[in-house]
């Protein structure tokens, strides 16, 4: 039976006048004061700015192990870490760096923004986003708090087997690693889900799929991905659990199992999880060039194109990182070959973006430095990657600094570049102020110089044979003098991300007012008031073009008709998103954090015992009863 | 920015049901994420399998009594799972409460069966990496009905309460169909993998 509130109580936007509307909305959509409050909250952007500021906070904690290594190695033997304490600090680097800031800063992004820019009021699944971010914290958390007591992982980001197995790994340290890999794999996995589904399903109406700003378009590739490839690494850190904890074999040669597996199941997640991150910060790219450009981006459609073409190719191409592994020659040739194939899509990007920027006028404020930063940087690390892509050429390279400047130019150049443009031209939505034009420019020059300047020369102490992961090196080794200059030039890259971290503080309370669209730019996000209100927007946009704000200057089309009483949405088809329901939204709920405290339980819990999985999911599934049952609200009419 | 209102929302439904509903899709992005799991812990076995000079390695073959009654007993379930997910779609709250307690049953019955299943494997977790992977394969499986199997009982037990009666929940049993019809299809190459792949 279906029950039918249309006719009772239920008073409707359209029937209220401003003020009545904003009052309401407010109240139905509020998160209220207080820890309680704030735990209990299912506001996409009030979890998104949480995932960002904690991301954020892991790159500086991340960018401190850089420091104390470069310290290290700015001469030879030099006594600052031991052997020890640098095996911890250079696997803690990466996968604090890879693990817990570049795969969450992404995906924090798109959770405040990827709702904002599609036109809907929340993202799909809120609670399982509040979730995600509990499950998140706690994995970092872990990994930190056992850096903290001299049991952070020692084995290196990819946690090489037999160096990772029982025999020998003993202690703690690799479950560690395997089990913050667990933490952030669910959350991550759990934000793909919400994007896809918001992005299938909560489209403005007259968003089809030739509209979507490509910055969505690059999220919903990337979640994509995250959902193809990392079940291969929870496979992969699950079994080495097992592995170390009740004796199966997997890893063990003796007993039929094999190392290479490993190789195999960890690469087939790490080379998607470098597109994992490269991909959205195209999305950002794109995003800002149209709008400091003044004109709609060049080639929409090989971009898009583009973007799907690097998701496929994506999964051919894990054996590159295994050249010296004995594979078949055969096998190793075709690796080559889509290696080099990749190079294409990246290539139409990059002309599109040039194109756009040729014919446009471009307005080269802060965060368009960064996209250009972004493409000198990354062209060098494309042309690196593609003489490594050389199998020949990767023998000799291979476990050297070379490799070590490679994948920081496609890293940092590819996605952090991008990144702090981004977060330059989103700072005025998410905060209302405006960062700082001229720290912004000392930020960008700093840290543009700094990067090149230490990592540049780092392709010539490769050449020159200095391995990675060395504590230290003699002094009759040729590399003193450039590693003294790496060493040097990084403080010049630190100062430059201080200047960033200083101007974004200090901007939060003291910036200028930004207003609803400081930079003139084209998609929904702009259209709502700086930051948004809990609702995002008073009424549902309706979307007639790609650049909506650019389309219509001075009104927004929109859609009346909705309920004030439940947070309420529409939900539109996948292809030409013509309105299909008005659907409810969850109500805020403190159920996700205890699911998320005791799964944590659960999975520290399960380092130490397999009982763990029997006793620790009892009370997992209470959480998830309570998360689910219904509760009564207007929320749950149908 | 001043708004103009150019379309009108009310007259559309509260709730969407199957393609128009946020949970069908998320219940399908869920699938694709364990189905990926599947196909790689499937994966893992046949790698394993092209290293070994003989397979399985050091154990007899499985038994197969066990493993295919299971088989049976969950390709029969698809049956009344197919008419709970009608009756959820007709809106007929009788049939569907009589559906959750045959489903909810036909849930637990392959769990004793599989019970005597590990045994049958004839080879330990901790004998040598045929006996790993196929614990652990097996062992997902079971996770997956156990799993199932908790949300499909608190499904029956809301079906007879206040907030049964709403297209919502019931939308709700047809996801949780959808999904058990998963747990039948990805259990088919597992059961192929374990029990014939030895013996071919």
């Amino acid at each position: 039976m279906i029950v039918d509130t249309n006719e009772n109580n239920d008073r409707r936007d359209v029937d209220l006048d401003r003020p009545s509307l904003e009052a309401v909305l407010a109240h139905t959509w509020k998160t209220p004061a207080g820890l309680w409050g704030a735990m209990a909250t299912v506001d996409h952007k009030i979890i998104g700015r949480r995932y960002i500021v904690t991301a954020f906070v892991f790159l500086a904690l991340g960018g401190v192990l850089a420091i104390l290594m470069r310290i290290q190695l700015a001469q030879p033997e030099a006594r600052l870490l031991g052997p020890d304490r640098y095996n911890q600090i250079f696997t803690m680097h990466g996968a604090n760096m890879m693990f817990l800031f570049a795969v969450p800063v992404m995906e924090a992004m798109a959770v405040y923004l990827v709702p904002l820019m599609v036109g809907t009021r929340n993202i799909a699944f809120p609670r399982l986003n509040a979730f995600s971010y509990w499950m998140y914290l706690a994995g970092g958390g872990l990994l930190w708090v056992a850096f903290a007591l001299d049991m952070g992982p020692d084995v290196g980001w990819f946690a090489y087997v037999p160096l990772s197995g029982p025999q020998y790994a003993a202690g703690k340290r690799a479950d560690i690693w395997a089990q913050m890999i667990t933490f952030t794999e669910v959350s991550a996995l759990a934000v793909s889900v919400e994007i896809v589904v918001t992005v299938l399903k909560q489209r403005a109406p007259g968003m089809s799929l030739d509209r979507i700003p490509l910055f969505v378009w690059s999220m919903l590739v990337t979640s994509f991905i995250v959902i193809m490839a990392m079940p291969a690494i929870m496979i992969a850190s699950t079994s080495l659990i097992l592995d170390r904890l009740i004796g199966t074999h997997f890893f063990n040669p003796a007993e039929g199992g094999d190392v290479l597996l490993w190789q195999h199941l960890f690469w087939f997640f790490g080379h998607p999880e470098v597109y994992i991150i490269f991909l959205p910060a195209v999305g950002m790219v794109s995003t800002l060039v149209a709008t400091f450009a003044r004109r709609p981006v060049f080639g929409y459609l090989a971009l898009v194109m583009a973007l799907i073409a690097t998701a496929i190719l994506a999964f051919g191409l894990w054996v590159h990182h295994m050249f010296v592994t004995g594979l078949p020659r055969l096998g190793e040739s075709f690796f080559t070959a889509s290696s080099m194939a990749i190079a294409i899509p990246a290539g139409i990007q990059i002309f599109c973006w040039l194109a756009t920027l040729w014919d446009g006028k471009p307005i080269f404020k802060t965060p368009l430095l960064f996209v250009i930063g972004f493409m000198f940087t990354f062209v060098i690390g494309g042309l690196s990657g593609v003489m490594v892509a050389s199998v020949p050429f990767d023998t000799q390279v291979h476990d050297t600094y070379f490799v070590v400047a490679h994948f920081h130019y496609v890293l940092i150049g590819g996605a952090v570049f991008p990144l702090l443009g981004a977060a330059y031209y989103w700072f005025p939505k998410i905060t209302g102020r405006m960062m700082s034009e001229r720290l912004g420019r000392w930020s960008f020059w700093l840290i543009f110089v700094g990067f090149n300047l230490t990592f540049f020369p780092m392709h010539i102490l490769g050449l020159q044979g200095m391995p990675r992961r060395v504590y230290t090196y003699q002094p009759d080794m040729p590399w003193h003098g450039l590693n003294l200059f790496v060493s040097g030039s990084a403080l010049i890259l630190t100062a430059g991300f201080l200047v960033f971290f200083v101007d974004a503080i200090r901007s939060a309370w003291q910036g200028e007012p930004a207003g609803d669209n400081p930079w003139d730019a084209p998609t929904l996000e702009w259209a709502t008031s700086s930051p948004p209100l809990s609702y995002n927007f008073v009424f549902i946009p309706v979307v007639e073009g790609s650049n909506p704000l650019w389309e219509r200057r001075d009104t927004l089309a929109v859609g009346g008709g909705l309920r004030t009483d439940r947070r309420e949405l529409i939900i539109t088809t996948v292809g030409a998103a013509e309105t299909e329901a008005r659907e409810a939204s969850p109500r805020n709920s403190i159920w996700p954090f205890w699911t998320a405290v005791t799964t944590s339980v659960m999975l520290i819990w399960s380092i130490f015992s397999p009982w763990a999985v029997v006793w620790g999911s009892i009370p997992v599934a209470i959480a998830l009863i309570g998360w689910f049952w219904p509760d009564g609200t207007p929320e749950d009419d149908s | 920015m001043k708004e103009q209102v150019v379309a009108d929302f009310s007259g559309l439904p509260l709730h969407g049901m199957a393609t128009a509903s946020p949970t069908w899709w998320g219940t399908l992005a869920f699938m694709l994420i364990e189905g990926t799991g599947f196909a790689l812990a499937i994966a893992v076995y046949l790698y394993l399998m092209s290293l070994a000079p003989t397979w399985p390695i050091d154990a007899p073959r499985p038994g197969l009594l066990p493993g295919t009654l299971v088989t049976l007993v969950l390709i029969g379930s698809v049956v009344p799972n197919y008419l709970i997910s009608r009756w959820a779609e007709q809106q007929d709250l009788r049939k569907v409460q009589f559906g959750m307690i045959v489903m909810s049953l036909l849930g637990i019955v392959p769990l004793i069966i599989r019970f005597f299943e590990f045994p049958a494997l004839n080879v330990n977790w901790d004998s040598n990496a045929y006996g790993s992977i196929v614990w652990t394969l097996l062992g997902l499986h079971t996770t997956h009905i156990i799993t199932d199997l908790v949300e499909t009982l608190v499904l029956a037990a809301l079906m007879f309460t206040r907030h049964a009666d709403n297209p919502r929940r019931l939308g709700d049993v047809q996801d949780n169909a959808m999904y058990w019809n998963f747990v039948v299809l990805a259990w088919l190459p597992i059961y192929g993998c374990i029990y014939w792949i030895p013996r071919l």
